[in-house]
């Protein structure tokens, strides 16, 4: 690697991502190519079924990529432990959760899993960061409450604490605006750009949300049919990106505004 | 028979007033008491794993068919002795051949379950696949009975009422060992357990090895619920609802909690469901399997309907 990518936190090259069974390889996506630098916002849209969520699962190891690499930290995904990668990146999912039998404040320490001993206890530095991440989400008030009792949003930011207690270089993000109200959609993404701001840390998500990403991201991934692109929001829409992104029947993306209008 | 609280503390202590008062309380009563403890806890704590595990409310020892497996096992040494004919049969229906048969049982379905959650990723399918395990030793039970005597037929259904009591000292010790075993690799599991409440990719996003958690999780339930099975018979509900129970009572998943409750709440359980077997003051036992639904079900029910929500 040369020098000028120091601060490269995560890297793909020539990635091929699929999936793989016995008789072919269904490839979704091939020759993606980014390179994401600390502290960075990086948004990753595309249409519905074009393969963000299997990127996605590729980057954080929950699926093989099917050729080429990923290498976080410099170091290829494949060599890299569970436990090592948990302390690199962290992630908030759409998934529910199993169990919401818990409070804020210990869902939250769950992200300190692995740095604390084999029991899970946490020690006055573990604290300290955990409070911390609470404080970062603004969600010092939730802090005792039951994760059944919150609604979508206050529970995504819930999520986004304790990824941020889990204390990563970087963390993805899958669709964390779905289910939320206009505001809090931009209320979400907005936390995101600023806690990439103020700890440094690298944030990737996938999202429906072009406009604001648009507005609000350093780095964007566009996924259409043919490629995948990865430039800033400025020169995507310069290049003509959006343009290709949706079946031209219905929207049309508008170059002064940097959204997207209902053809009448 | 009654024996005054006081000559129990002293045939305990050591100070012999009654010989028959002594055997009676060191040898049938305190052994029992223990496999009740061990038989409570036990049942509870694997159901919690199964649960966590499963991430389902339903999951139990029972469900996983562990139990089902046992069953099997005994009903193949009580029901098909006939197929041995009647001078092998007397030797193989010994206690010892029965606790063999369902470990053997227990443990069978087990790899049969450990080999299928290796292939099938889904928690969800392995779950189908304890259950279809238990429809099929049901129906091999079915046609076995179908072809035994009806002394044969009622030794099978005395078993499968449960039993606390029979146990020597040195059944006891065996079953502890292996119970404790099982108990070991439950608490080195809390933090996996934890973990494991957040869902399968969180649990991997926070460092754990999923296949050997998975693995270490189905084999302590395996350990403690197969020889509980072999002991004492296939006790219902316990696992099932103990779980539950403690989550109510002391409101939280956290497991570095609930495994000492679970353990607490299981044994306390299960000898208040002895003591009410044993009819105090009379000399009749009623079958303990079922007194644990009959006493633990109603409590349930009244729980979840003051809860209005199962918490999980």
């Amino acid at each position: 690697m040369n020098s000028e990518n120091n601060n490269t936190i995560l890297k793909a090259e020539q990635l091929s991502i699929g999936y793989k069974t016995k008789k072919a390889d269904t490839i979704i996506a091939s020759k993606i190519n980014f390179e994401l630098i600390k502290g960075q916002l990086i948004g990753l849209v595309g249409g519905n079924g074009i393969g963000k969520s299997t990127l996605l699962r590729t980057l954080i190891k929950l699926q093989p990529a099917l050729s080429g690499s990923v290498l976080l930290n410099g170091q290829p995904l494949e060599n890299i432990s569970n436990l090592e990668l948990a302390k690199q990146l962290s992630i908030v999912l759409t998934e529910p959760l199993s169990s919401k039998n818990l409070r804020v404040s210990e869902l939250v320490a769950l992200g300190r899993h692995p740095y604390t001993n084999w029991i899970g206890n946490t020690t006055k530095n573990d604290k300290t960061i955990i409070s911390n991440a609470i404080d970062l989400v603004n969600i010092t008030t939730l802090k005792d409450k039951w994760c059944y009792e919150l609604s979508d949003g206050q529970l995504q930011k819930v999520m986004l604490a304790r990824a941020l207690a889990q204390d990563t270089d970087i963390i993805i993000l899958d669709e964390p605006t779905t289910h939320l109200d206009m505001y809090h959609k931009a209320y979400i993404l907005k936390l995101l750009q600023k806690l990439t701001k103020e700890t440094g840390k690298t944030i990737l998500f996938s999202s429906h949300e072009i406009d604001l990403a648009i507005q609000l991201c350093d780095h964007m991934i566009v996924m259409t049919d043919d490629k995948v692109i990865y430039n800033t929001p400025c020169n995507l829409i310069s290049n003509g990106v959006f343009d290709t992104l949706f079946p031209k029947d219905l929207i049309a993306f508008d170059n002064s505004t940097g959204s997207f209008r209902v053809n009448k | 028979m009654y024996i005054p609280l006081k000559s129990i503390f002293n045939s305990l202590f050591g100070t012999i007033e009654n010989s028959t008062w002594e055997v009676i309380v060191t040898d049938y009563r305190l052994p029992k008491a223990i496999t009740a403890i061990l038989v409570g806890s036990g049942l509870g704590i694997s159901g919690l794993l199964m649960q966590t595990l499963f991430r389902n409310p339903l999951a139990g020892p029972f469900v996983l068919g562990i139990s089902s497996g046992a069953s099997l096992g005994v009903a193949l040494v009580i029901l098909g002795s006939g197929l041995f004919g009647s001078l092998l049969a007397t030797a193989l229906i010994s206690k010892w051949s029965i606790v063999i048969a369902s470990s053997l049982g227990s443990f069978l379905v087990l790899l049969a379950v450990l080999a299928v959650s290796s292939k099938v990723r889904d928690t969800m399918a392995i779950l189908i696949i304890g259950l279809m395990f238990g429809s099929i030793t049901a129906a091999v039970v079915s046609v076995l009975s179908y072809f035994s005597s009806a002394e044969q037929l009622q030794q099978y259904i005395f078993w499968g009422f449960g039993s606390l009591s029979n146990l020597s000292w040195a059944e006891l010790t065996l079953f502890f060992g292996i119970y404790l075993l099982g108990i070991i690799l439950s608490i080195a599991s809390i933090k996996g357990l934890n973990g494991l409440l957040l869902g399968d990719h969180y649990a991997k996003s926070l460092g754990l090895n999923l296949k050997q958690s998975r693995l270490v999780l189905i084999l302590a339930t395996s350990l403690i619920a197969g020889t509980i099975t072999a002991f004492a018979g296939p006790i219902a509900f316990i696992g099932l609802a103990i779980p539950h129970l403690t989550r109510q009572i002391f409101k939280t998943s956290n497991h570095k909690i609930l495994l000492p409750a679970v353990f607490l709440f299981g044994a306390l359980v299960m000898l208040v469901c002895d003591s009410i077997a044993q009819l105090p003051g009379s000399d009749y036992t009623l079958p303990i399997n079922a007194i644990t639904a009959l006493v633990g079900a109603p409590v349930v029910i009244w729980l979840l309907v003051r809860q209005r929500k199962m918490m999980f």
